[in-house]
């Protein structure tokens, strides 16, 4: 049998922070409190514990391990306390999924219409997977995407099922 | 002549492989292939010409083209889950153990009872069923309508599942060439070495199209291209992969044929590329055209590149003597092919006045007799051809000889394939020094930016020969020939084919030309021409010529009908995708839904979600599963899985404010630690939501959706924060997911979940409308005091991840309190019992709170909200509106749901009038009988009355009108 086109694995330990402010005016506020830069658009930064993502103009997602989450919660509500700012907790309600290995990028590109193959290595891209939403950000060896809890055995279906071996996309 | 059908030759075929034979059924017949291969190649070498039968008539068929174009040699594929009907023989690759079957013939393919002779064509002309069944009436339905549905399409549906899998993929590419003959693959070469990303997609196993075959040395210079194009990282070939439409925003699809030879491969089956192309070049080539001469449907006949194609590529002689029929130099190289492999040409037939070009003078040097101003007057033959008429092409189709031959190679000249440059909006131009119609590359399909999106290359472009690549000298000219001859009898256009597939001849487009049909449009419906499986291929050209022919008018001024995709079909397969089975939608799951599931909850899907709908023990109907939920919730305390209700938290200075605009009611002014039901109605006053609100501190609220519109209402905030109020400084979430959250309900609940602890959950800490937040259990916890049940009730929501460690726990406490998970039934009966209205049931759209006797929850203080002042127009303040009543049976029948309540006199249309409709409907096990809300006109104030429900079939059903709260009216339950 051969092998999968990646290795599906599902991430249980990571906290999530939505963070919505003006990021002209509490940026920097808010990568003192991140402990991280404030990424471009479509990108993230990271010191590879942690990652500060751009979800939209006004709107962040902080990626953390999940023992943190509490803290670093708190550390941002503070920093934001005297902005019009909203921060939460959103680490329950997200599935988020490692794909690894040389031809993960064709299990993303079977499910998801965005050009992955060219988003830049710090980027971010927020898309669907078949019918579902999610975001997508790489990470050494592959992606990890992220999307909603109850649709979890929805997008670990999808994503093994586009790793079934031999379907790579390559020319035969 | 004897007949001998067509063999495999001893000797050639570019694409066959000889050491590897490969066994294949042909209507139970076992016969013998080689690897390399198509269905049509295959049938042939084993003499078998007669492939199929036509529509209309039942005609005999045999292959008339090698590819794409087929309308003829159709068959039914494999058996059970994988049969598919219409698969064109030659473009199929043979697989060994393959089992085909013929189509639309019985008992036979060789002796169809269904077959038409041919004197009684003249009974069914064009328009033969637009002018048969329109009378007398009646007999459509019961008599032609039977009939036709059951004689209706060529194959058969399969009636099992496909068991292949089939997946999808995006690419994004700067260039896409769609064709992988010499002109696309020069095409390639040249835009890869300026570096873009190119794509190659070729329909067929092969790259090369039609040069190997056409051109000496055409296979080296082939190969050459291919090494260079291989050798480069940005070039992608596909090969299999057939381009099947072009779109807005160059969307190109190409379905990629992966285990289409292997079904046990284990790989996906088929592949549907959704591409975005920055460029597509066309170079999908040319198709020859028919020549419209009697007889010419006859097996035997078929396009002169077919002929050599069978030859060439596939090692197999169509027949032994191949009459060739032109009016163009090119199928004098079928003559040549033939003569090389050994295979008599008796004579050429060529059109034109003179012949003099290289290739008539090389069939002469061969010693080929050829004849000019020369056509075919008829074939003699029916199920094969046996001997050729000729005749003058300028008379009027006398018969001066008759050749024996078994094949014919007609050729009328050749069509580019415009398809995907024409699907976009690409014009064409007509020629008529080469008879076509060709891309105008003046008029391109455009892109965003206005300029051209697709661009043509080689035959595709009108540059038949492309010379540049493949060295060919020029070619003399050809000359149009749409009937053949000039002069033909009617009799004679009778048995000229245009469509062969649906039967259509000279004769018929002529008649509907002389009927009135200018349009080729309408022509083409009223005579089906080129609505067949090919989509007018191989009939479109002559077709609207001939059209144009009868119309005494220009062929551009007919011009041609759409080009639409696909250009061959696509598998359902392909389309669908992963979507099918487990994956068909993503189905949303609750933190309990293993719990659930594992207690053998029958499900109803709201949205996406599936909730449980009830509980059902041993053999316990649904019906009796809801009434014990309900009755052991008021009596003791019940569970229900209230996660899926929409979550939004709304956080801002101008919150408050905002809140206010979506709710009739007031928002800003909820003391935070408290909790509001709110209603929310949209511009034009209806309502759309409800849920309670909770003020969780001075600038943010956590709003409550129903299930099915927390993702609209985050929509509708959006909406209006973002297009509207943009400077209003408000920020949304919705955080549905992030809480798993439980109804803890009955009058037992407080015990309960004292007994879990960490809480004071006394009616003084946390009273009816409260929340408050601490711990459960162990668990971080948000309790709201609210009750959509009347009775005492907490919802309590905890971080998803915990919900069900929670439930778990509320259920072992509560054993010796009989506690009982309840469904999405039993909390509808509950709340219809209590009077309250549920967004779907008692609303449909057209329904406004007020309709509701909900003025209670309309702010009468606020200068505005959403829908306020659509609510004031003079129809929402009419007092005949329909207004919210219970409904009490008389005679203890449950009400049907949705019927209405008859008032005196009719309609116009002859109907009762009515005056009012169920909404609700129920058997209350709490009060042992049926209890209905509906909307009914004046109905508040006509307490006592009775109104009548006819239904049909059954005894028309009674109801007093009474008041909607049918239990615990003081509300005292809901304090415990």
């Amino acid at each position: 049998m051969a092998e999968a086109l990646a290795r599906i694995s599902q991430i249980d330990d990571l906290g999530m922070i939505q963070i919505r402010a003006d990021l002209g005016r509490a940026g920097d506020a808010i990568a003192e409190a991140a402990g991280l830069a404030l990424p471009g658009q479509g990108r993230v930064t990271t010191d590879g514990s942690r990652i500060l993502g751009w979800m939209s103009p006004d709107e962040l997602l902080l990626v953390l391990p999940r023992a943190e989450a509490a803290q670093a919660l708190a550390a941002l509500q503070d920093a934001l306390s005297t902005e019009h700012a909203l921060v939460l907790d959103v680490s329950d309600m997200r599935a988020a999924f490692r794909i690894q290995g040389d031809k993960a990028l064709h299990v993303l590109m079977k499910l998801c219409p965005a050009d992955l193959a060219s988003m830049p290595q710090d980027g971010l891209r927020r898309t669907r997977a078949a019918q579902a939403a999610c975001g997508i950000w790489r990470e050494p060896g592959g992606y990890v995407l992220i999307g909603f809890r109850s649709v979890a055995d929805y997008l670990r279906g999808l994503l093994q099922g586009a790793a079934l071996p031999g379907s790579q996309l390559d020319p035969r | 002549m004897t007949q001998t059908g067509p063999f495999r030759l001893s000797s050639g075929g570019r694409l066959i492989d000889r050491a590897y034979p490969l066994p294949f059924r042909f209507d139970g017949r076992q016969l013998r292939g080689l690897r390399g291969d198509t269905l049509a190649s295959a049938l042939l070498a084993n003499g078998q010409m007669l492939m199929g039968r036509s529509f209309k008539y039942h005609r005999p068929r045999g292959p008339i083209a090698s590819g794409a174009e087929e309308p003829n040699a159709l068959l039914g594929l494999g058996h059970g889950g994988r049969f598919e009907p219409n698969q064109r023989a030659t473009t199929t690759p043979l697989v060994g153990g393959m089992a085909t079957t013929s189509q639309n013939c019985w008992p036979s393919l060789t002796a169809d009872v269904g077959a038409v002779n041919s004197w009684l064509y003249r009974f069914f002309p064009a328009g033969f069923y637009y002018k048969t069944f329109m009378w007398p009436r009646g007999f459509w339905k019961h008599v032609f309508e039977p009939v036709i549905r059951r004689s209706a399409g060529l194959g058969k549906a399969p009636t099992e599942a496909d068991p292949d899998t089939y997946e999808q993929a995006y690419a994004h590419v700067d260039l896409v060439v769609v064709g992988g003959g010499i002109a696309g693959l020069t095409a390639a070469l040249d835009a890869a070495k300026s570096g873009k990303s190119v794509w190659v997609l070729e329909q067929t196993p092969h790259f090369g199209g039609r040069t190997p075959t056409d051109h000496a040395d055409g296979q080296a210079r082939v190969d050459a291209l291919i090494a260079e194009l291989r050798a480069m990282p940005n070039v992608n070939l596909r090969r299999n992969t057939m381009a099947t439409g072009l779109y807005d925003h160059g969307y190109l699809l190409a379905r990629e044929a992966l285990a289409d030879h292997d079904p046990n491969a284990g790989i996906p089956r088929q592949r549907l590329w959704r591409i975005r192309a920055g460029h597509v070049v066309v170079a999908s080539g040319a198709l020859e055209r028919p020549l419209s001469f009697a007889g010419n449907d006859v097996p035997g006949v078929m396009l002169a590149s077919a002929v050599r194609d069978f030859i060439g590529d596939y090692g197999v002689a169509p027949g032994r003597r191949i009459v060739v029929v032109t009016n163009n130099d090119d199928a004098y190289r079928t003559a040549l092919a033939a003569l090389d492999a050994g295979l008599e040409v008796p004579v050429i037939l060529d059109a034109r006045s003179s012949a003099g070009g290289a290739l008539p003078e090389a069939a002469r040097a061969r010693g080929i007799r050829v004849l000019t101003d020369a056509a075919i007057a008829g074939i003699k033959g029916g199920q094969s051809v046996e001997a050729v008429k000729l005749c003058a092409h300028s008379g009027s189709g006398e018969v001066t000889e008759t050749i024996e031959a078994d094949c014919v190679a007609m050729s009328g000249g050749w069509s580019p394939v415009v398809h995907l440059w024409s699907h976009c909006g690409g014009k064409l131009n007509w020629s008529d020094t080469q008879s076509m119609f060709a891309p105008d590359p003046n008029r391109p399909p455009t892109g965003a930016d206005g300029k051209a999106m697709a661009s043509c290359v080689g035959a595709a472009s009108g540059d038949l020969l492309v010379a540049d690549a493949t060295g060919a000298a020029a070619e003399s000219a050809i000359m149009p020939v749409w009937v053949m001859p000039t002069h033909a009898t009617r009799k004679m256009k009778f048995k000229m084919f245009l469509d062969f597939q649906n039967d259509v001849k000279v004769s018929d487009v002529e008649l509907a030309a002389q009927e009135g049909y200018h349009s080729v449009e309408h022509t083409k419906r009223y005579t089906t021409l080129g609505m067949a499986t090919d989509q007018g291929k191989v009939s479109n050209i002559n077709g609207l010529a001939v059209l144009s022919g009868a119309l005494n008018q220009p062929i551009p001024a007919t011009g041609t009908t759409t080009f639409r995709p696909p250009y061959t079909p696509l598998t359902l397969g392909t389309i669908a995708a992963e979507a099918r089975g487990e994956l068909f939608q993503p189905l949303r799951k609750t933190p309990m839904h293993g719990w659930h599931q594992a207690k053998g909850a029958y499900w109803e899907p709201v949205g996406h979600w599936r909730r449980p709908y009830c509980y059902p023990q041993g053999a316990e109907s649904h019906a009796e599963a809801v009434a014990r939920e309900i009755r052991a919730v008021r009596a003791s305390v019940g569970t229900l899985d209230a996660s899926t209700l929409g979550k939004i938290v709304v956080k801002g200075p101008d919150a408050g404010k905002f809140l206010d605009m979506m709710y009739t009611g007031m928002m800003s002014t909820l003391p935070v630690g408290k909790c509001r039901y709110g209603l929310i109605c949209n511009e034009n006053g209806f309502l759309i939501d409800d849920g309670v609100a909770a003020r969780l501190s001075e600038d943010t609220w956590l709003v409550h959706t129903t299930t099915g519109g927390a993702d609209r209402m985050h929509g509708h905030f959006e909406d209006w924060l973002q297009c509207e109020w943009w400077d209003w400084q408000v920020y949304t979430a919705n955080v549905t997911e992030q809480w798993a959250q439980i109804a803890v309900v009955g009058p037992k609940a407080r015990v309960l979940l004292e007994r879990l602890g960490g809480m004071d959950l006394s009616a003084e800490a946390l009273p009816f409308m409260g929340w408050a937040e601490g711990e459960i259990a162990g668990i971080p916890a948000r309790v709201y005091r609210i009750s959509f049940s009347g009775e005492l009730s907490f919802e309590v929501a905890v971080p998803a991840n915990r919900g069900l460690e929670l439930w778990e726990k509320l259920h072992e406490a509560g054993a010796d309190l009989n506690i009982t998970p309840y469904g999405t039934e039993a909390m509808h009966i509950m709340r219809a019992e209590k009077g309250f209205i549920m967004i779907g049931d008692e609303t449909d759209g057209t329904v406004i709170p007020q309709d509701l006797g909900m003025s209670w929850a309309i702010s009468k203080k606020k200068e505005d909200y959403i829908g306020k002042r659509a609510q004031q127009r003079s129809h929402m303040t009419d007092p005949d509106r329909w207004k919210l009543v219970g409904l009490e049976s008389l005679d203890g029948r449950m009400l049907p749901d949705g019927v209405y309540a008859v008032a005196e006199g009719v309609n116009g249309n002859g109907q009762r009038n009515v005056q009012g409709r169920v909404t609700s409907t129920y058997i209350s096990p709490t009060l042992d009988k049926p209890i209905a809300m509906g909307l009914v006109r004046h109905g508040p104030e006509r307490m006592g009355e009775v109104l009548e429900f006819p239904v049909a079939g059954q005894e028309s059903y009674k109801a007093r009108i009474c008041d909607p709260v049918f239990y615990d009216k003081e509300g005292s339950r809901a304090n415990g």
